[in-house]
């Protein structure tokens, strides 16, 4: 269990994805099976395991530890795993042979409730304090380990001739210790692939109107881009599976759309938030995410809606090698018997002007852009440059003052450049958001600059700075937020433009803001 | 006439005085006469009238101030009276020169002061020696059970694993300048890094006289210029400076005690937390009190409270002293 615990260790302190893509790699190379597979699970969020509450935790410690030693540690470590992992007291000599990742797995999934403190304190006894760290995350269920199901899929990949579309084509089927995925990555036989399997989606990417100019309009159709999730929503030998654009499973926080998915078939659409005929904000679909279930009340008041603008299998027939023509007129006749279920429109445009006014005025708030797809092409997993292009609205901009500024990791290390800034209400600067990119190297040296001539205070890592400095911030859209003071949360913000030609007096108004989220 | 303990010894605004030897410990201001453990600059302060500490002490004393640092200094070696006191020093295992005093009245108790202290061994200086004493007034940094240092050798080898493993990335040690930053670099050197390791500025002088003493550090080079150098050692505040702007892409690291709990090093954007410790953790710290066996146990500074509870579940008696001043890891 110590490479699983340094690990997790490493993950935690690593914030560049590039690193932690090495670090990930470079277990999965170097543990022998079955533990890299446990780890693989834990990781992917598919190991389902015993849970053990903080309360007997507590109370197995209390049995060892002085009660107040322990509260004056924790106290001071601020996290109850951190401090039981630290400060359960074993002797270190007389630790027996290492623990593997598997027999802890083994232990918390077979273990009945009964048994479980005994089992636990065993295991604490066994373990080193990064291992018990480690293992009491596993059995807390609280891992917070910052890596995607994607991330993971790519750090398979690495090393390996296989790529990380085929590892999710096929990912779905594959359990916990993954032997046939890992006998495959190896160079062997496939492995058996699962029932209504997620299959890679093909993703667009951004273009400018100067980069579309060229480009001939018949050739393509245009979508709009719904404020919502990319879904695939598969139903097929009577299984029906809703996954995200990364191959996770959220069918569980989705039973309406589980329910009206009465095709056979696999279709790619858009997952949004549906009263009436009127889509709600993207904010509204959030309250419905990443939930294990969900009230009655919340289906009635939140209920969802696919728009889908693609088709990928239909009755047993794969139609992906298909130009997108072909699966259009596919995905217009097929039935789906669910107002749930509807499609998305085309866009009726003649010339990139005509495109260019339909995307400057969307008929409803919930749409940031258009797509722009070629006729002629199949349906290829990836991002392929080319086919798809996605077209966002001009970014909404208010002028900010920068209140605080924290510095950066990695290859920002030593810069100050994780800003906090703030609108005026009243005499008041009321901070609104952070920003950490948008802006240039040189505009970063610029800023870095300023933060270190102009810090008020300083509270840890971070620095108060004098209003002096308004900013150019851009942002995506706007959602009602009571976590915020301000009220209001903006989505994507970032430093478009520094306005040193302005005083911090004439930065925007609160009031502003809020007028947009109106709007 | 038998003193006792408090008579002898007191805390002060200035710091621990000896009454009937009329100096202070590890003064926190200009005093006539100071007794000074080790060389940190918390508990070694330019600007006294005469300074009694080990040669180590008072030549890194005289790097760091200028060699009139003190009206007077004068080399611990062996027992020493001073008014109606004999004093002794004796390595206390946590820097270069780093001593615990020994003050023995007439009549009365004997009484160490611990100054700060390590008893794991550590290449660049004299392994702690215990000290037969009646009143032990210890450090506490570390004074709590979740502390427990691992093996050095293990957290020199996470860096070399790290290294190796982003071999394109600098990798920046924040370490202090006295102890810590030579200690780090012997234990690279013994994990088997042999290249040229480079060290900022502010490191240079103290590094140049552990080599002087016969401490290998092996090839160092500037960090202005580091060359092929991957391994960086720098002042811990270097890294909230421009000057770590130099690196591309580094990997921050930092080398102490208190890289045990997360948040510690979370708060300082800390990439490669190393365990790596110049003080007692808790089992060395609970294990010297029951070795030494003290009538009463005084605590100087850091986490007094939870030693002061072991004391009472111990059945020793202690005190906590409360000396404002003194950093939990100075520099």
């Amino acid at each position: 269990m110590k490479a699983f615990a340094r690990l997790l260790e490493r993950l935690a302190f690593t914030p560049a994805r590039n690193a932690k893509l090495t670090i990930l790699s470079h277990y999965f190379q170097t543990t022998p099976d079955p533990d890299r597979g446990y780890a693989l699970a834990v990781l992917t969020g598919t190991l389902d395991l015993r849970q053990v509450s903080p309360s007997l935790l507590k109370r197995l410690v209390s049995e060892r530890v002085d009660e107040q030693l322990f509260r004056l540690s924790y106290d001071f470590v601020g996290d109850l795993a951190e401090t039981i992992a630290l400060i359960w007291p074993t002797d270190a000599e007389a630790r027996a042979e290492e623990v593997s990742l598997s027999q802890a797995v083994t232990v918390l999934r077979e273990t009945g409730k009964l048994a479980l403190p005994g089992v636990i304190a065993d295991l604490l006894d066994r373990l080193t304090p990064p291992e018990r760290l480690a293992l009491l995350k596993l059995a807390t269920g609280n891992l917070r380990i910052g890596v995607s199901a994607r991330l993971t899929h790519t750090a398979l990949a690495m090393g390996t001739s296989r790529s990380s579309e085929e590892i999710e084509e096929i990912w779905h089927g594959q359990a916990a210790p993954f032997l046939p995925l890992f006998t495959w990555l190896a160079g062997g036989a496939s492995p058996a692939v699962a029932l209504a399997p997620f299959r890679p989606v093909m993703l667009a990417t951004p273009i400018t109107p100067e980069e579309l100019a060229p480009l001939d309009p018949a050739a393509h159709v245009a979508e709009w881009k719904w404020d919502g999730i990319r879904v695939q929503a598969v139903a097929e030998g009577g299984l029906r599976k809703l996954y995200t654009r990364a191959g996770e499973e959220i069918g569980t926080a989705f039973p309406d759309i589980i329910e009206a998915m009465t095709f056979e078939g696999a279709v790619d659409g858009e997952l949004l938030i549906r009263r009436g005929e009127e889509i709600a904000p993207f904010g509204d679909l959030q309250k419905r995410l990443g939930r294990k279930s969900i009230s009655r009340t919340m289906l009635q008041s939140h209920p969802a809606a696919l728009m889908l603008y693609d088709i990928l299998t239909w009755e047993g027939e794969d139609l992906r090698p298909l130009p997108l023509s072909a699966r259009r007129a596919r995905l217009e006749s097929a039935q789906f018997d669910s107002p749930r279920i509807g499609l998305s429109p085309l866009l009726p445009f003649e010339t990139w002007e005509e495109l260019t006014r339909i995307r400057a005025e969307p008929h409803s708030p919930v749409i940031e852009g258009v797509m722009i797809k070629r006729l002629d092409t199949p349906y290829i997993a990836g991002r392929p440059r080319g086919p798809w292009f996605k077209w966002k609205r001009d970014p909404m901009v208010i002028d900010a003052v920068l209140l605080y500024a924290q510095s950066g990791h990695g290859k920002r290390s030593g810069f100050y450049s994780d800003f906090t800034f703030g609108l005026w209400e009243g005499e008041e600067l009321i901070p609104v958001g952070k920003a950490y990119f948008g802006f240039t190297d040189e505009e970063l040296r610029e800023l870095d600059r300023f933060v270190r001539k102009n810090t008020v205070q300083r509270f840890g890592p971070v620095r108060q700075l004098a209003p002096n400095l308004v900013v150019e911030v851009a942002f995506e859209g706007l959602n009602v937020s009571q976590r915020h003071r301000s009220g209001i949360a903006m989505r994507f913000p970032r430093i478009s433009r520094i306005r040193t030609d302005k005083p911090a007096s004439e930065a925007d108004r609160l009031e502003t803001l809020k007028a947009m989220l109106r709007s | 006439m038998t003193r006792r303990a408090e008579e002898v010894i007191y805390p002060t605004d200035a710091g621990l005085y000896c009454v009937p030897g009329d100096f202070y410990i590890d003064p926190l201001r200009p005093v006539p006469r100071a007794l000074v453990t080790h060389g940190h600059a918390d508990h070694a302060r330019p600007g006294h009238g005469a300074v009694m500490a080990t040669r180590e002490t008072l030549d890194i004393m005289a790097i760091r101030y200028g060699d009139d640092f003190a009206g007077s200094r004068q080399i611990a070696e062996g027992p020493v009276r001073i008014g109606a006191v004999t004093v002794s020093f004796h390595p206390a295992g946590h820097v270069l020169g780093s001593s615990q005093i020994l003050i023995a009245p007439d009549h009365g108790p004997r009484i160490l002061i611990s100054g700060d202290y390590c008893r794991t061994p550590n290449p660049v200086c004299q392994p702690w020696e215990p000290v037969n004493c009646d009143i032990f007034i210890t450090e506490a940094t570390f004074g709590l059970p979740i502390f427990r240092h691992p093996d050095p050798m293990t957290e020199a080898g996470r860096l070399l694993t790290s290294m190796a493993e982003f071999p394109g990335r600098p990798h920046l040690i924040g370490a202090y300048a006295l102890g810590k930053a030579q200690r780090v670099i012997a234990l690279a050197r013994a994990a088997g890094h042999h290249g040229p390791i480079a060290i900022h500025g502010a490191l240079k002088r103290l590094c140049d006289y552990h080599v002087d003493q016969g401490i290998d550090l092996g090839p160092l080079v500037p960090a202005t210029d580091p060359g092929e150098a991957q391994l960086i050692l720098a002042p811990p505040s270097a890294f909230a400076s421009p000057w770590v702007q130099r690196f591309r892409d580094p990997v921050l690291s930092y080398a102490s005690g208190w890289m045990t709990v997360r948040a510690q090093a979370r708060r300082r954007g800390i990439e490669l937390p190393l365990v790596i410790s110049d003080h007692v953790d808790w089992p060395q710290l609970t294990a010297t009190i029951r070795e030494l066996a003290p009538q009463e146990v005084w605590i100087t500074h850091g986490a007094e409270d939870g030693l002061t509870r072991w004391c009472e579940i111990e059945g020793i008696s202690s005190r906590p002293l409360r000396l404002i001043g003194y950093e939990d890891e100075p520099e």
